[in-house]
């Protein structure tokens, strides 16, 4: 009798990959009696049935399958324990081709659980095939979230007690308790019916990644002789009469029929776009500015958040830009901003500023009494300070100016209550402050507000309306 | 010339977009979610690609997968974020793929808060992960270099297929500046020779980073430490500010090397030879343009927002052949100009 060999479908003849000087180049580094050696057979055929292998890329995970790649006839990456549905992410987000993402119990149940779960209820579209023969392999047979209550292993030399170590995990149950999912199936690699019913749910999935429908599990009770102490006969029993019994085979979930295919557009790199999307063609000329003298103005506003302190700044900034100016803009950021004290701090220069974070103003704006505590002391010998007069009596400095701005009083009387930072704005204007020109400061507004274009004209006026009250009121 | 107003973190963005970056997975936090605020907002118009990860474990494995596939992909974190990440930058290393990752430092250790700190600078200059690897880490100091080194950080990325970080603080990414656009946007092609792209033309590549054998896994460490050497000899890149005839030479990068400018400027007007050196690369760190300078009679001040992890490598670099006082601050404050100004003059003598 001579021995035939028929070669298997999508899974190389030989491995080199296993190394170098390998003495058996078509033998698996597979255990005898192990299931990935079946599963690996069932991928490679239906990838190859199916006219697959040119546009799939597989995921080799960490645990016995981690040389997934030695065996599958595709693009193969190998990844770190547990992160294959992240990897498969990528790898589908970028190239929108069909990825398998093949994991075992440790790797996929345990330390991999969120990726897990995250990737099915995205809906990503990759084929996930889940090894579960309830212990860890490659390490050496330790506990994995899927031994049976009272069977042994390494870590749990005494049967698993559910009291201490929990309850089996039942990962195709938890799945098919997600939305996304298209097809959830759970199929044994124990005899041969069950190896058919496997062979059936392996290609199903893996026609629904061919058609870009979304996401397949498909969870393999599979044997594992070597760490289950266990004769490969004696292991296909035990999947038989116990593990089916803990994780009953079956469909889980089957929208194959119904679920749309998952397009995802096609990346634009041109610049044109990019341009467009930044909306450069909209950038004003500069407003031309002949400011002679080299000095920086160091400009600190601070006040509750709310107050529109930083987009004071922002404006002013704004307008120093308009007017070709070196500017800087820096915020206090995080928790200060919602509901506590808030302050940015403004440079203005004709050379490169040097730290953004202005220690010592030229100009405060206090907007509340404790902004004007914290910061008065700062303000440099000459400097002024701006603070709403609603705060009342205060005592400043030696050698620091003083203006008090009914800012919040004038924001209603010219229409609107929130816009007591543009009045400041105006009063900065007005006192000439930063040298910059007026008409920096109308740009200014207009940038500021561009997305409620309706309050442009009212800014405007109130700005306006601000100036006139410094013309009146400051000497 | 297009110039606009722009914040640090929307510029990263910006130099992602215009170096022909076509996938975006990151993780919220701050200070630099903007930066997955910006991406989720000019990605998808151009049918580029983002997604808000599970994780920072996820964030990073998702560019793993998109890089093996030969796609301009990053990230970007901050501390805690980048802790999460090192496992997965230990297998970019090891797999030899090109990913860009934006760190935004704030101050720990542990939760520690959101404020601006420099204390990042051991775990992404070293290494950070398992192994013998390094990262490429550029550490812009403006709005501007925040974009120009993002785009700087693709080209590296894909010329030595590495990880490469781009350092930045609170502060860059948080502040505005004028800003100008990029001139050109890149349109990306895949590399057939490695990438894993699901094509027949990549259909044998493999990427992974095991080598079981030990004389084949030490032979591609060698191979490794060449092409970090490599890389120190061809991508080093420093700024120099009145080095030549200075006595002391203040060492900054990012935020404290603004600070440590208008000090030093300062300095000069009050007649003291003060020289700036910035280091625009940590690693590879400009170590022939410091010992050039050391090879005066100078006394070095590093300026850092950490425990002295610069000012350590700065002796290690010039075998501590000449003093290097540090002058820091840690927790979320930024060195104050009277703290360098005053270390200035203790050294100075005055």
């Amino acid at each position: 009798m001579t021995e035939k060999i028929i070669s298997s479908k999508g899974i190389y003849n030989e491995f080199p990959r296993k190394g170098r000087n390998n003495p058996a180049p078509a033998a698996t580094h597979y255990c005898p009696g192990c299931g990935h050696g079946i599963l690996h057979k069932l991928i490679g055929e239906a990838l190859a049935d199916l006219g697959l292998q040119d546009k799939t890329v597989t995921i080799s995970p960490v645990g016995c399958a981690v040389f997934a790649y030695y065996y599958f006839d595709t693009g193969n990456i190998q990844v770190a324990h547990g992160r294959a549905p992240a990897v498969a992410t990528g790898v589908s987000r970028a190239t929108d081709k069909i990825v398998i993402a093949y994991q075992g119990d440790g790797d996929l149940a345990s330390i991999g659980l969120n990726e897990t779960l995250q990737a099915a209820n995205r809906g990503e579209k990759i084929a996930v095939f889940f090894v579960n023969n309830t212990v860890y392999g490659m390490t050496g047979g330790q506990m994995a979230p899927t031994t049976l209550i009272g069977e042994k292993t390494v870590t749990c030399p005494d049967g698993r007690d559910p009291l201490t170590q929990g309850y089996p995990l039942h990962l195709c149950e938890l799945i098919a308790s997600l939305q996304a999912p298209v097809f959830v199936e759970r199929v044994a690699l124990s005899d041969s019916k069950n190896i058919r019913n496997a062979r059936r749910a392996v290609r199903k999935a893996l026609e629904v990644q061919r058609d870009g429908k979304g996401y397949t599990f498909v969870e393999v009770l599979s044997p594992c002789p070597t760490n289950l102490g266990q004769s490969a006969v004696a292991n296909n029993d035990f999947i038989n009469e116990q593990m089916i019994r803990e994780y009953p085979l079956g469909n889980f979930r089957d929208r194959t029929e119904e679920a749309e295919p998952v397009v995802r557009p096609d990346s634009d790199f041109t610049r044109e776009s990019l341009d467009t999307l930044f909306e450069l063609d909209s950038i004003p000329p500069s407003i031309p500015h002949d400011d002679a003298a080299d000095t920086e103005t160091q400009v600190k506003i601070a006040g509750f958040g709310g107050q529109g302190v930083l987009s004071l700044g922002i404006m002013l900034t704004e307008a120093a830009q308009a007017a070709s100016k070196q500017v800087s803009w820096y915020p206090s950021y995080g928790p200060e901003q919602r509901g506590g004290t808030s302050n940015c701090s403004v440079i203005i220069s004709k050379q490169a500023i040097g730290s953004p974070v202005v220690y010592n103003p030229d100009l405060l704006v206090a907007m509340n009494r404790p902004s004007f505590e914290r910061f008065k002391n700062d303000v440099k010998p000459g400097g002024i300070i701006m603070y709403d007069a609603q705060i009342g009596d205060v005592e400043l400095p030696p050698g620091v100016k003083g203006v008090a701005v009914p800012a919040q009083d004038l924001a209603e009387q010219a229409g609107s209550s929130r816009a007591a930072n543009t009045i400041m704005f105006g009063v900065m204007l007005e006192l000439g402050i930063t040298r910059l020109p007026e008409a920096a400061f109308a740009r200014a507004l207009e940038a500021n507000f561009a997305k409620k274009p309706k309050l442009i004209p009212l800014n405007l006026k109130i700005l306006e309306f601000a100036r006139q009250w410094v013309k009146n009121n400051v000497r | 010339m297009a110039t606009k107003l722009i914040k640090g973190n929307t510029a990263v963005v910006i130099g992602a977009l215009y170096a022909g970056s076509d996938c975006f997975f990151g993780y919220p936090i701050t200070p630099a979610s903007e930066i997955l605020h910006e991406a989720s907002r000019f990605y998808p118009p151009l049918g580029r690609k983002f997604l808000q990860a599970e994780s920072e474990e996820a964030s990073i494995n998702m560019c793993y997968g998109a890089a093996a596939a030969g796609h301009r992909v990053f990230t970007a974190s901050s501390g805690p974020g980048i802790s999460l990440m090192q496992e997965g930058v230990s297998y970019l290393a090891g797999a030899e793929l090109p990913t860009v990752i934006v760190d935004i430092m704030r101050a720990g250790p542990g939760l520690g808060n959101i404020g601006p700190e420099q204390s990042d600078y051991n775990q992404v200059v070293k290494g950070g992960g398992h192994g013998n690897y390094k990262n490429i880490v550029l550490a812009p100091n403006s709005v501007q270099e925040m974009c120009d080194y993002t785009m700087l950080a693709f080209e590296l990325a894909f010329k030595w297929r590495t990880p490469v970080y781009v350092l930045a603080d609170g502060v860059l990414g948080q502040m505005i500046e004028p800003f100008t656009f990029p001139e050109k946007a890149i349109a990306p092609v895949i590399d057939k020779t490695w990438a894993v792209n699901g094509n027949a033309e990549t259909r044998q590549n493999l990427v992974t980073s095991i080598f079981l054998d030990f004389a084949q896994l030490e032979e591609f460490n060698n191979r490794l430490q060449v092409k970090y050497a490599d890389i120190e000899r061809t991508e080093t890149r420093c700024e120099q500010q009145n080095t030549d005839d200075a006595d002391i030479i203040l060492v900054a990068y990012g935020i404290s090397s603004r600070i440590a400018k208008t000090a030093m400027d300062n300095a000069r007007r009050q007649g003291l030879k003060v020289g700036l050196f910035r280091p625009q690369t940590l690693f590879p760190f400009p170590k022939k343009q410091i010992n050039a300078l050391a090879d005066k009679n100078v006394t070095f001040i590093a300026v850092e927002m950490s425990n002295g992890q610069l000012a350590d490598d700065l002796r290690l670099a010039i075998s501590c052949r000449r003093p290097v006082e540090l002058v820091n601050r840690l927790g979320g404050n930024l060195v104050t100009l009277d703290q360098v100004m005053n270390k200035i003059k203790a050294v100075a003598g005055k």
